[in-house]
């Protein structure tokens, strides 16, 4: 399995740390009800499918990662930087 | 301050299997530079270095700037100024250099990098992993590579790599 980390290019799964669904982008608001916070730490979804999770450039650029991928074909679909293109760019 | 005296991190003398050798460089000086956001451009005119694209290094004399993950790059050989519009951090105790080179050079690194290494030029260095060792790899040309992994895990390198070039060579001579 290869994900294409958007800064380092096509990098081996080896380099990359799971860390579980993409809800973790959606942080609840302090004030929202119970069942919102319920949904965001405990409930998950375990689609035959696509499916978004967090991946971590451990042994790369550190980057924290969004993968789009099906969970039955195994293909990768999208892998977007979380925090964006930033400032990281520079000559080539 | 006492006068300290800088010992080297292995003291082991070169290693040679399959006409490719494995060597101990001299202490680098490391220097992390992490340019505060949008301060790239900046840093870079500073330095008289452009800041280096993913993959990339940038070169001037003896000086190189190597990207070495998101917003960060390390300045080897030479000192960096003061006033730089980034953080900076002195990391030359951290890390060990090795080089690697000869004809089996990517033959070995297969086995341990996971990453495509043939065809590779100078000019390009990877933030990646020597097996679980955190790495930054740098192509210095055609078959020679300087790795740079950390201090506290030299021996290991050195017993991964070594251990890579044995079973090279020790492939090399059934084939003939």
């Amino acid at each position: 399995m290869r994900l294409t980390c958007p800064l380092c290019g096509p990098r081996d799964r080896r380099e990359f740390y799971y860390s579980g669904d993409a809800v973790l982008l959606a942080r609840p608001a302090t004030d929202a009800p119970p069942g919102a916070w319920d949904d965001y730490l405990h409930n998950r979804d375990n689609p035959a499918g696509v499916t978004q999770d967090l991946w971590y450039h451990e042994q790369g650029c550190c980057s924290w990662l969004k993968v789009t991928r099906n969970t039955v074909t195994h293909e990768i679909l999208s892998v977007e930087s979380v925090a964006g293109t930033s400032t990281a760019g520079g000559a080539a | 301050m006492p006068d300290l005296i800088a010992k080297s991190a292995l003291g082991l003398p070169p290693l040679t299997h399959a006409g490719t050798t494995l060597m101990e460089s001299a202490l680098p000086q490391i220097t992390a530079i992490a340019p505060f956001p949008g301060q790239t451009g900046a840093v870079g005119d500073a330095l008289g270095l452009a800041f280096p694209a993913p993959n990339r290094v940038t070169e001037a004399g003896d000086a190189r700037l190597v990207w070495a993950g998101r917003d960060l790059a390390f300045l080897i050989g030479a000192a960096a100024p003061d006033g730089l519009p980034a953080s900076v951090t002195d990391q030359s105790d951290g890390w060990v250099a090795l080089t690697l080179s000869g004809a089996r050079a990517v033959d070995v690194l297969a086995r341990l990098v996971p990453l495509d290494l043939r065809g590779v030029q100078r000019g390009q260095a990877f933030r990646t992993a020597l097996n679980h060792l955190p790495l930054v790899l740098m192509a210095e040309g055609e078959g020679a590579f300087t790795l740079l992994t950390f201090r506290s895990m030299a021996r290991t390198a050195w017993h991964e790599i070594s251990d890579a070039m044995e079973k090279v060579a020790a492939r090399t001579a059934l084939v003939q």
